[in-house]
């Protein structure tokens, strides 16, 4: 479980910097890095704040992860969630912020 | 590298920007014009433990019951391991601080009357996302609250069982700081990451509780004297298997049976309770019943589809899990687990001992949330209602003028913290390993099905103060890398009160009831008298 870090996507503004709730993104050469992954939580906080789309979070192998990338396009209330999977197809799922959960 | 020193004064100070915090500072703002200093060790935006959001609010009280209804479910829920008034207190304030979220911003979801639309009786049904932004957005707004994010507390500053501020570093500059304050509220949360965690290798992190939880407050509380309560009472949640994600969720929303390799609906057997559906599948596994499962091969499409939603506000990891394996909860049965066990009193009942003013034994440190005892079942609305009691509590206490202390020890600090930042590299990853192995073999961790003996107990609480010793020689290569070694010291300490705690336990429930104070180094066991309170027993 953790995060990657699409440098060519990073635009360096830091929001990810500020909300991550461990303090584990850095900046380095105006972008964002991870220098320690394995103490990421999963939370996906830095994925909801990135207006680049540039942070996908991952199921790391050991806990079964197959290699798919999950990322998030903020869209006003809208969150369009993506994942990638490993073989490159692509399913997204829209939540609408202003509707509540069902269950 | 040299620190250096910089003195705050403040009125009122919160350690932890989390849910109670926050919500505690927009309390103290509502009846006093004086200064509110928040200090997290994050970033108030989404740090804690709602920083992936929550799915509902589980404590409420629906159409019909009472206040009382809560606190007699909770009671049963916790084997009677509870403090009857910290519960009433809490659940008088559950549906203000409900509809205060919902003016905050918060999603709730309405039925056709207009009323809360509830999950049973005691859920409310939101979209929760984003509950901290909101909170944090509100604090952001008020003139009298400042944040100071980034900055750790370590170690209280108290006179005569009096507190009088705090020390703190920065995680990210030279900076050791000087607060005082003239009333203290704890909001630090719980502790993870004291056994070894489900997912030992790359994902360690992948936890129910967060990892950046370490206990600090109540290591704090415990070095200051400050009596704990019920710390044996540790919280062994029930999730998906892997990504550690709730099942509240699929077993209250599409109903969803637990189940043994075998078929057999198991959760009869045992029982309903939290606990005793952890219990029945930790029994299960053990026959050699198992792997587990949530029964939900079956459910229909639209279905899957909520499901999906649901998870992506809360743990987004279960919904990636189902979409990358191609496999959702409609064509495989989730599999289930216990986690690791965790210090929680959001759940169970350990924390600091407080008063029904959320005071704890030393005057003038009050404590909400996660890290007070003695009022299990409490979650987010409960959390926040200590909060809020908090903060009132607080401004009647509060002195005209800031005590100072007889002697600053801050010279000795700093000469301490500085010792860390100037030796050459020994990083505290190895021993925080070794504390969680000896934690789960010998202090009833996951792979001995969380039992343990009297024996094994000494053999922990040997290791671990050895453990402690070898702490002090670790050495940080910057500020981010000194507060990993506080954390593990506090770990480590917070490790032997739990296992002082456990081996006091002589009863055969899953919970025992014990409270402890540190004295010269010892973790002193209290067996306070028992009030009798109609048919139960409680202190």
């Amino acid at each position: 479980m953790s995060i990657e870090i699409r440098q060519n996507l990073c635009i360096g503004c830091g929001r990810c910097i500020t909300v991550c709730p461990g303090s584990l993104i850095k900046l380095k050469n105006k972008t964002a890095t991870i220098p320690k992954p394995e103490r990421c939580w999963g939370c996906a906080s830095c994925i909801k704040e990135c207006t680049a789309e540039a942070i996908a979070l991952f199921l790391g192998e050991d806990m079964g992860g197959l290699g798919g990338k999950m990322t998030v396009r903020r869209e006003n209330s809208l969150l369009h969630w993506t994942v990638t999977k490993a073989n490159g197809t692509a399913q997204t799922i829209t939540v609408n912020s202003l509707d509540s959960n069902k269950y | 590298m040299g620190l250096d020193i910089r003195h705050i004064d403040t009125d009122f100070l919160i350690i932890g920007g989390g849910t109670a915090g926050c919500y505690a500072a927009l309390t103290f703002c509502e009846h006093s014009d004086a200064h509110v200093l928040i200090v997290e060790k994050a970033n108030i935006r989404r740090s804690g433990c709602l920083a992936a959001g929550v799915n509902a609010l589980n404590a409420y009280i629906g159409p019909g019951k009472t206040p009382q209804d809560y606190v007699d479910y909770a009671r049963r829920d916790a084997e009677n391991i509870v403090r009857g008034d910290l519960l009433l207190t809490m659940a008088e304030g559950l549906n203000s601080v409900a509809e205060k979220l919902e003016n905050l911003g918060l999603t709730i979801l309405k039925d056709n009357n207009g009323q809360y639309a509830t999950r049973g009786w005691r859920n409310i049904k939101i979209n929760g996302e984003n509950i901290k932004p909101i909170l944090a957005d509100a604090v952001k707004k008020q003139e009298h609250i400042s944040v100071l994010n980034r900055v750790n507390v370590f170690e209280y500053i108290i006179k005569e069982n009096q507190i009088l501020g705090v020390y703190a570093v920065s995680v990210e500059e030279p900076i050791l700081y000087t607060i005082l304050a003239k009333a203290v509220l704890c909001t630090t949360g719980g502790a993870a990451g004291l056994y070894k965690p489900n997912h030992p290798g790359f994902s360690r992190h992948k936890m129910w509780y967060p990892p950046f939880n370490t206990g600090a407050g109540l290591a704090m509380g415990i070095r200051a004297g400050a009596e704990m309560t019920t710390l044996e009472m540790r919280f062994v949640a029930l999730r998906c298997k892997d990504t550690i994600a709730p099942t509240g969720t699929l077993a209250q929303g599409v109903g969803a049976k637990q189940i043994n390799a075998l078929g057999e609906v198991y959760e009869d057997k045992y029982g309903i309770t939290t606990s005793q559906r952890v219990y029945g599948t930790v029994a299960e596994n053990r026959e050699k019943r198992g792997p587990c499962a949530l029964r939900t091969v079956g459910i229909t499409k639209e279905q899957e589809d909520d499901l999906f939603k649901a998870y992506l506000n809360m743990a987004p990891s279960q919904t990636l899990r189902w979409i990358e394996s191609g496999k959702g909860p409609s064509v495989q049965n989730v599999e289930i687990e216990g986690t690791a066990p965790y210090i929680t009193g959001g759940h169970t009942a350990s924390g600091y001992w407080v008063n029904t003013n959320r005071e704890t034994t030393i005057r003038g440190l009050f404590a909400a949330g996660d890290v007070a005892g003695g009022c299990p079942q409490k979650y987010v609305t409960g959390a926040l209602v200590e909060g809020e009691i908090a903060a009132k509590a607080a401004i009647s206490y509060m002195s005209s003028e800031i005590s100072h202390p007889n002697e600053d020890k801050i010279e000795v600090i700093k000469q301490k913290l500085e010792g860390y930042l100037s030796r050459t590299e020994n990083s505290c990853d190895a021993l925080e390993e070794a504390m969680q192995t000896i934690m789960d073999e010998h202090a009833g961790g996951m792979s001995t099905y969380y039992n343990f003996t009297e024996e094994s107990l000494k053999i922990a609480d040997e290791k671990i103060l050895e453990l402690g010793k070898q702490s002090e020689q670790l050495s940080a290569s910057s500020m981010q890398e000194l507060v990993y070694i506080m954390e593990l010291q506090e770990r480590l300490l917070l490790c032997r009160s739990v296992i002082a705690h456990l081996a006091a336990q002589k009863e055969t429930r899953l919970q025992g009831y014990i409270n402890s104070k540190l004295k010269d180094g010892n973790i002193n066991i209290i067996r306070r008298q028992l009030v009798r309170e109609v048919e139960i027993y409680e202190h």
